[in-house]
C-alpha cells in the first residue's frame, strides 16, 4: 500500500475523456516520474490530487484519507505541496519572507490573527526560514525580492517554500520547463540532493527525458489518459509501448 | 519604544510631534496679514485632517496590504456618525460611548458586507461594495428614514431620553463632551504677539489618530500583515501553502470598516449631527484618492494624501475672483483679465479640476505616491553624501 493510491480516476471534458480508470499507486519515499506525450492527461491527473479538480469516478487517497472534495489549502495541510509549471512565488515580497510565510502556515495550522505580533520577535521561525534559505544556497539574496530573482532561482526558492513545510508528498510539475540547460542541471542537483537528505515522497511531471532519467526511481508512461506501463528507467527505456505512445504506429 | 524597532517608532514620533503641535505648525502666518488665507489651523479643518487620517490608514490596510480595492467604504463612516449620534440621543453627551459604540456597529456591518464581496476579487469585489455602499445611501435616504431622518439628517433634540445625562439639559441643545471637557472648547494661549488657539476636539481626534497610526503600524509588522501582503502578491501560492485566503482578506475588511466607523464617530462627536451624503459614492472615491494620492501600502502615504486633499480642498477652493484679480493688480488691466480667467477654473469650487490634474501627474509620474516622491527627492540629495560617506569608510577603520 503506498503512501498515495489512485484508483479507478476517470475525469470527462464533456466528449473528452483525460483521464479514464486511471490506477496508480506510489510508494513512500520514492520518487516517481510521470511521463507521456501532450494531452496524455498528466496535468489533469494532478490536477485532480491537489483539489482543483474533482474527478466523475473513482478514489484518491493520501496516507489512508480521501483527498477528494477537499480545498488546496486542506490537501496541503495534509502534508502534500506542489510546484508549479511556472513558479508560483510571492513576487512583491523578500526572498526571506517567501520562505517565512509557510513556515507560519506550518505552526498555524489553520488560521490564526497574529495582527499584534512582530515577526522579527518569532525567533525560532526566522531561524527556520534563513537553514532553510542556506539548505538552498540562497541566504545571500535574502533581501532580494522574489520577483526580480531569475527563472532558476524562482524555481530553487518555491522548492525552499515547499520544503520549508516538511510535506510528506511534493508534487512536481515540469520543474523544468522553459529552463536554460544550465538552470535544468542545478535543478536536477537540487532534487537529487533533497532526495538524499530529506524522507519526503517526489511525483514529478515531466516532459524532458533527460531530467526523468537522471533522476526517478519508478516511471509511469500515461497516454490518452491512462497509465501505459510502469517501470523502473532501465526498462522503459526499451519498452515498445512505450516508443509507440510517443513515436506512433508506423514506428513501432 | 512599545514594541516597534527604531525606525518605526521615530515615524511615530514624527507623526506624534507634528500632530500635536499642528495648532501652531499649520498657523505660520499672523492673522490679518494677505497670507492669513493660508492658514489651516482653525480646529474645524485640523479635525477634518486627522479624521480623514483615520478613514485613509484603515483604506490602507485594506487596499494598501491586501489590493481588495473597496469603493464603499463611506458607508461604514455612516454608519458610524449615525451610531454616534443614535448614543448621543440614547445614552449620553460624552464621547466615550459614542465613539466606542459607531466602531462596533461599523465592524458587524463590515463583517456582513465583507462576507458577501470577498467572494470574489478585482473588479468584481470592487463592483460588489460599491452596490453595498449606494444601497446603505438610498436606504437612509427611504426606507430607513426612522432610524437615520432621511433628507434632514439625524439631528440631537430637546426631547432625546440621554439616560446617563439626560436631566441637565436645560434650554439649549448640550455639547458633545469628554467628561465634562466640551469638544468645541478652546484654550487660547498668547505667546510671540499672537493669539494660539488649542481645541479640544483637535486633540481628542488627533490622540485617537496616534492610536490608529500605531495600531497600522503594528499590523504591518505582524505576521498577519505579512499574509496580507501575500494574498495581494499570489492568492494561488497562499492557498498551495495551507492558507486560506478569505478568513485574512474578511479580517483586513473588518479592520479597516471599524477604522472608518472611529472617522464617522468622531464626525458626529465633533458635530453631533448624520446625513446620508456621507455614506455616497465620492466620499467612498475621496479615500481611495487619499490612500493612492499619498501611496498605498506605506504607513505614512494614507496620512500624507489625507492631509494634501484637505489642506488643498480648503485652500483652493477659498480663491475667489476678487482674490485673483488683487493678486494679479500689478499686471495691465487686459492682461490682468486673461491671467486670472485662465485661473478661475482651476481655484474656488473648480478645484476638483486641480485635484484631478494632480492625481493623474501622481498615477503617472510616481505609481507610488507622494511618498515615492519623497523617497526619490532622498535619494537626489543623499547621493553626493552617502558616496561621501563610503570614500571615508575605509579611513576610519584603522582607529578602531
Amino acid at each position: 500500500m503506498g503512501i498515495l493510491e489512485v484508483k479507478d480516476v476517470s475525469k470527462r471534458f464533456g466528449g473528452l475523456r483525460a483521464l479514464s480508470d486511471v490506477n496508480l499507486s506510489i510508494a513512500e519515499g520514492a520518487l516517481h516520474a510521470i511521463i507521456g506525450p501532450n494531452g496524455a492527461g498528466k496535468s489533469t491527473l494532478l490536477n485532480v490530487l491537489v483539489g482543483k479538480l474533482l474527478p466523475d469516478t473513482g478514489s484518491v487517497t493520501f496516507a489512508g484519507q480521501s483527498v477528494l472534495g477537499r480545498q488546496p489549502h486542506q490537501i496541503n495541510q495534509m502534508g502534500i505541496a506542489r510546484v508549479f509549471q511556472t513558479p508560483e512565488i510571492f513576487g512583491a515580497l523578500t526572498v526571506l519572507e517567501n520562505v517565512l510565510i509557510p513556515c507560519f502556515a506550518k505552526r498555524d495550522g489553520a488560521y490564526r490573527l497574529h495582527a499584534l505580533e512582530a515577526v522579527r520577535d518569532e525567533t525560532a521561525i526566522n531561524a527556520q526560514a534563513e537553514a532553510m534559505l542556506v539548505d538552498v544556497n540562497m541566504q545571500d539574496k535574502r533581501h532580494m525580492l522574489a520577483g526580480s530573482l531569475s527563472r532558476g532561482d524562482k524555481r530553487r526558492l518555491e522548492m525552499a517554500m515547499c520544503l520549508v513545510q516538511e510535506p510528506r508528498l511534493l508534487l512536481l510539475d515540469e520543474p523544468t520547463a522553459g529552463m536554460a540547460r544550465a538552470d535544468t542541471n542545478n535543478t536536477i542537483d537540487l532534487l537529487k540532493q533533497i532526495k538524499a537528505t530529506r524522507p519526503v515522497t517526489m511525483v514529478i511531471i515531466e516532459h524532458d527525458m533527460h531530467v526523468v532519467f537522471s533522476l526517478a526511481e519508478r516511471i509511469t508512461v500515461m497516454a490518452q489518459g491512462t497509465p501505459l506501463v510502469e517501470d523502473i528507467p532501465a526498462r522503459i527505456k526499451g519498452n515498445p509501448k512505450v516508443q509507440e505512445a510517443y513515436l506512433g504506429t508506423a514506428h513501432a | 519604544m512599545f514594541r516597534l524597532d527604531r525606525q518605526d517608532a521615530g515615524l511615530l514620533v514624527f507623526v506624534a510631534v507634528i500632530t500635536l503641535f499642528a495648532p501652531i505648525l499649520l498657523n505660520p502666518f499672523a492673522e490679518g496679514s494677505a497670507m492669513a488665507q493660508f492658514n489651516a489651523g482653525y480646529p474645524d479643518l485640523m479635525q477634518r485632517f486627522v479624521i480623514f487620517a483615520i478613514f485613509a490608514i484603515g483604506f490602507n490596510i485594506l487596499f494598501g496590504l491586501t489590493g481588495y480595492l473597496s469603493f464603499g467604504h463611506a458607508a461604514f463612516l455612516g454608519i458610524g456618525s449615525y451610531s454616534a449620534v443614535w448614543m448621543f440621543k440614547l445614552l449620553s453627551m460624552n464621547v466615550i460611548p459614542a465613539v466606542l459604540f459607531s466602531v462596533i456597529v461599523a465592524g458587524v456591518f463590515s463583517l456582513v458586507i465583507g462576507y458577501v464581496c470577498l467572494r470574489r476579487s478585482g473588479i468584481y469585489f470592487s463592483i460588489l461594495t460599491l452596490a453595498f455602499a449606494q444601497m446603505s445611501f438610498s436606504l437612509a435616504y427611504s426606507v430607513l428614514t426612522p432610524i437615520t431622518n432621511g433628507e434632514t439628517g439625524l439631528q440631537l433634540s430637546l426631547s432625546d431620553p440621554r439616560v446617563l445625562d439626560g436631566k441637565t439639559t436645560t434650554g439649549a441643545l448640550p455639547e458633545t463632551n469628554l467628561f465634562g471637557v466640551a469638544m468645541n472648547d478652546t484654550l487660547s494661549v498668547e505667546a510671540l504677539g499672537r493669539v494660539w488657539q488649542f481645541s479640544a476636539g483637535y486633540y481628542f481626534c488627533a490622540v485617537l489618530m496616534l492610536i490608529a497610526f500605531y495600531i497600522s503600524i503594528r499590523i504591518f509588522r505582524s505576521p498577519f500583515g505579512m499574509m496580507l501582503r501575500a494574498v495581494k502578491s499570489n492568492q494561488q501560492r497562499m492557498r498551495f501553502t495551507g492558507l486560506n485566503t478569505r478568513p485574512y482578506a474578511l479580517a483586513a475588511f473588518v479592520i479597516s470598516g471599524m477604522y472608518a466607523g472611529l472617522a464617522g464617530g468622531l464626525m458626529a462627536a465633533m458635530d453631533p449631527l448624520a446625513g446620508a451624503d456621507r455614506m455616497q459614492w465620492t466620499a467612498s472615491g475621496e479615500v481611495v484618492l487619499m490612500t493612492i494620492l499619498g501611496g498605498a501600502g506605506t504607513l505614512l502615504g494614507p496620512i500624507l494624501g489625507s492631509g494634501f486633499i484637505k489642506y488643498f480642498e480648503n485652500i483652493f477652493s477659498k480663491i475667489n475672483d476678487t482674490i485673483l484679480h488683487q493678486w494679479f493688480a500689478f499686471l495691465p488691466d487686459g492682461l490682468e483679465n486673461f491671467v486670472v480667467a485662465v485661473i478661475y477654473p482651476f481655484v474656488g469650487k473648480g478645484w476638483l479640476l486641480t485635484l484631478g490634474m494632480l492625481f493623474m501627474l501622481v498615477v503617472i509620474f510616481l505609481p507610488g505616491g507622494l511618498i515615492e516622491g519623497a523617497q526619490r527627492l532622498r535619494k537626489l540629495f543623499a547621493r553626493t553624501p552617502t558616496g561621501a560617506a563610503d570614500r571615508r569608510a575605509p579611513a576610519s577603520k584603522p582607529a578602531e
